[in-house]
């Protein structure tokens, strides 16, 4: 059993990236195959259940008084391609310890035994990994291969980088790597190269580069993936290059995180903000 | 008697003197006291059946549960293994608690280390406090094993004590070979007994994978034809040598699993060192190869069993403490299928002076309603007693009794043994309750005895019934966890402790007439 983690910005698009590359694996590579979504939000598998959002275990636990109460029977839910879904869950905004939840979750999800007669365990985590908690699911004998959504953008890239330091911080006492960057078109300029770049950087390497096609959000928008809403879409045969990929991935390795100076000194590189002297010289131009 | 001795007034005596009364009357304008009608009237209400009926539709608060965090019950698993520092990664706080609680009921010092985090290590994790503590401990203290745990901080903040011991090796800090096991134990789950179940199956655990053995139960010269043995969460070291002289007295060879009764009953000889006795770490290893192993504490040990059975393939007989002279039977039989031995003749001769001291008291004791109060092996302990003397339990609180063996929860079994006798026809389980419930019960629905741990003084005081104390902890009185409580032995100092209290009360209530020499 191989478990692996979607992690990356807020908003960047790792829940649809990573459902839609899931439902790829199931459906045409034959992989069995659960996602533990560890998102206060509880979005990470409704394009799967082709639901509003699952009820999650810390909702269950709360309204059964404690998570001892709770059967596996109750939390897991099976949808498209035959994939089982969880959702953690965690608290109303702004109250209670959103990283505790998802501790306790897992580790119901382990003492219940969900994890048997399974190829891959996916865990989508939110944003950052901002504490001990959200780094839950990197620590020893839990995910064991990192895929980090970005894109050309200055913050996700930013991101990225923080993320890998959170990875290089469990790497070297456990068995935990980077497995590469999933970058999620925005159509910025020269994104390509930049993410190739940074992967390079980051020892690692740029999996796949999803180009963006709106298919995606009208898929979104009826709560499925392009495998299901359109399987002979183009945008369908990305995804399953990019679960091929991850399938065959060979390429683990412990990262090596970027300095803030030298994240900008690479945007400037590929032009993406320019150094102080070229925006005078631009304002000076244009004649104020 | 010397002269010049210093006359210290006992503090009963000194806190009546004119001064010391005076005093207090002086502080009460401060204090906005209730009038003295109020009080009473507030107290007669807290004793009447509405109040109960309130009491037990209580939902948002508990009022002295019996039961104590899960890290203390760790520290007396760790406590039970040789020259091995418990070390609590979290807060001094927490750490004092467990030490001062351990200390009153053994008046034996804790030896136990914390990596006194603070809010720094709150914010930023505790992963240098481990490292550091774990430097400056094996430095101070020179133990031959580490144990750790964790509170709830640690918990809370996501502290991964894997990497972080992997990272104090990686940083020189400790060596490649120093044994450290840990466990997670986040006291808003479980109570003690699952934090000592938590530290039992990690220190087990580790010490076994790290050793490469492969288990092979019954094998190996000596070890196979071991037996192991696991008392649990015991608050008694006189049960230790109990449970010695039992499997001595079949003659098998045996180890016991979590034997923490030397570092809970040193010696004074003037020199105090850190450890004293305890399991040998080289002898964890090793038990995988044993011929079975007996749990004492079925309820505590639940994970350390299921380890023990999946990853030593070991033929596993778990029972509850085994006290009276049915609860010995079990004990003895239950060694017997296990090693194949004979009962001993000697033990046999023990139970029957036992019957006969039982049938001595037996006039005093019959039909005793009692209420009892425990961690869920002990009451199936001591309802199992109760019911071959023919002492009726009445109320029986559980604080953490929300746990279950083989699928079968704890009320269950409990609810079965008290049907299968009619001295247990009036018996009520009261699962998750706490002892502020337990004083509504004795107030309103009277017993003769109760039977619990120092905790439960008040509210048997409250209701003016006797306490028995037994269990953990006992704090209020010296000594009595040297004495065994489990076995033949065992059940004859019950048996002592129950009815001479009840001879006591019959002199202390005696009607001037029946104030007899002979009872």
């Amino acid at each position: 059993m191989r478990q692996i983690a979607f992690y990356g910005k807020g908003g960047i698009g790792k829940s649809t990236t990573s459902q839609n590359t899931l439902a790829q694996l199931a459906t045409k590579f034959g992989q069995r195959i659960m996602i533990v979504g560890c998102d206060p939000k509880a979005d990470s598998t409704r394009l799967i259940l082709n639901t509003k959002a699952q009820q999650t275990v810390l909702h269950l636990a709360a309204e059964l008084g404690s998570v001892e109460d709770l059967e596996l029977d109750d939390v897991l839910q099976t949808g498209f391609g035959d994939i089982i879904n969880v959702e953690c869950g965690g608290p109303e905004p702004g109250v209670g310890c959103a990283g505790r939840g998802i501790i306790t979750a897992i580790n119901f999800l382990e003492q219940e035994g969900a994890y048997t007669d399974l190829d891959f365990v996916s865990y989508d985590v939110l944003g950052d990994v901002v504490c001990g908690g959200f780094a839950m699911p990197i620590r020893e004998n839990k995910a064991q291969e990192i895929y980090i959504v970005c894109s050309g953008e200055m913050m996700a890239m930013y991101a990225a980088n923080n993320i890998a330091r959170g990875i290089l911080k469990y790497a070297t006492s456990g068995g935990v790597r980077l497995g590469g960057l999933i970058c999620n078109s925005r159509n910025t300029d020269r994104e390509d190269e930049l993410i190739t770049e940074l992967a390079r950087r980051l020892n690692t390497q740029m999996i796949h580069f999803v180009p963006r096609d709106n298919v995606v959000q009208h898929a979104e928008l009826r709560r499925m993936t392009v495998a299901q809403y359109n399987p002979e879409h183009k945008q369908a045969k990305e995804y399953e290059i990019l679960a091929e990929k991850i399938l065959n991935n060979k390429m683990l390795t412990i990262p090596t995180p970027i300095s803030m100076e030298e994240l900008e000194e690479l945007l400037m590189e590929f032009g993406i903000i320019e150094d102080e002297e070229a925006a005078i010289q631009k304002l000076q131009a244009s004649g104020q | 008697m010397s002269k010049d001795r210093l006359d210290i007034p006992d503090y009963n005596s000194l806190f009546s003197e004119h001064r010391f009364v005076e005093q207090r009357l002086n502080k009460r304008q401060f204090e906005a006291p209730c009038s003295e009608q109020e009080t009473a009237e507030a107290l007669a209400y807290s004793q009447s059946a509405e109040y109960m009926e309130k009491n037990f539709n209580r939902k948002a608060v508990v009022i002295n549960p019996h039961k104590a965090c899960q890290p203390l019950g760790s520290i007396m698993a760790a406590l039970g293994f040789e020259k091995t520092l418990p070390f609590v990664h979290g807060s001094q706080g927490c750490n004092s608690y467990f030490r001062s609680h351990l200390s009153r009921h053994f008046k034996e010092p804790t030896p136990a280390v914390s990596s006194s985090m603070t809010e720094d290590a709150a914010v930023f994790g505790g992963m240098s406090n481990l490292i550091d503590g774990l430097e400056n401990s094996i430095a101070l203290y020179k133990p031959e094993m580490v144990a750790i745990c964790t509170t709830c901080m640690a918990e809370v903040i996501g502290d991964d004590l894997s990497s972080f011991i992997g990272n104090a090796r990686n940083k020189g800090v400790i060596s490649e070979d120093f044994p450290v096991a840990f466990c997670n134990t986040p006291s808003f789950v479980g109570s003690h007994i699952t934090g000592y179940d938590a530290m039992m199956k990690g220190i087990l655990s580790y010490l076994y994978e790290r050793s490469g053995l492969e288990a092979a139960p019954g094998s190996g010269e000596e070890t196979g034809e071991k037996l192991n043995v696991m008392l649990g969460f015991e608050p008694y070291t006189g049960n230790f040598a109990e449970i010695r002289k039992i499997l001595e007295a079949f003659d098998t060879k045996y180890t016991l699993l979590g034997d923490h009764s030397g570092n809970y009953d040193s010696p004074a000889t003037g020199e105090y060192e850190y450890y004293y006795g305890g399991t040998r770490l080289a002898d964890v290893p090793l038990a995988a190869n044993a011929l079975g192993t007996l749990s004492l504490q079925k309820y505590t040990l639940k994970k350390t069993q299921d380890y023990i059975a999946e990853a030593w393939k070991q033929q596993i007989t778990a029972l509850s403490t085994p006290l009276g002279i049915t609860g010995t039977d079990k004990l003895l039989e239950a060694i017997s299928e296990l090693t194949g031995l004979p009962l001993p003749a000697s033990l046999l001769e023990e139970r029957g002076r036992v019957v006969d001291a039982l049938t001595d008291s037996h006039p005093y004791i019959h039909g005793k309603r009692v209420a009892l109060v425990g961690d869920p092996d002990l009451l199936i302990g001591l309802i199992g007693f109760c019911l071959e003397v023919g002492m009726e339990p009445v109320h029986i609180v559980c604080s953490n009794g929300d746990v279950d063996f083989n699928e079968v929860k704890f009320k269950e079994e409990a609810e079965a043994l008290l049907a299968s006798s009619p001295y247990g026809s009036e018996a009520s389980l009261y699962i998750g309750n706490d002892l502020w419930h337990m004083r509504s019960l004795l107030l309103n629905d009277p017993v003769d005895l109760a039977i619990g741990s120092s905790h439960l003084k008040f509210a048997a005081k409250d209701a003016n019934v006797p306490l028995i104390r037994v269990g953990f902890p006992i704090f209020d009185r010296h000594h009595m966890h040297r004495y065994p409580i489990l076995g033949y032995q065992g059940a004859l100092n019950l048996l002592s402790l129950i009815v001479n209290t009840v001879l006591d009360e019959l002199d202390r209530n005696n009607s001037g007439f029946n104030y007899d020499l002979v009872r």
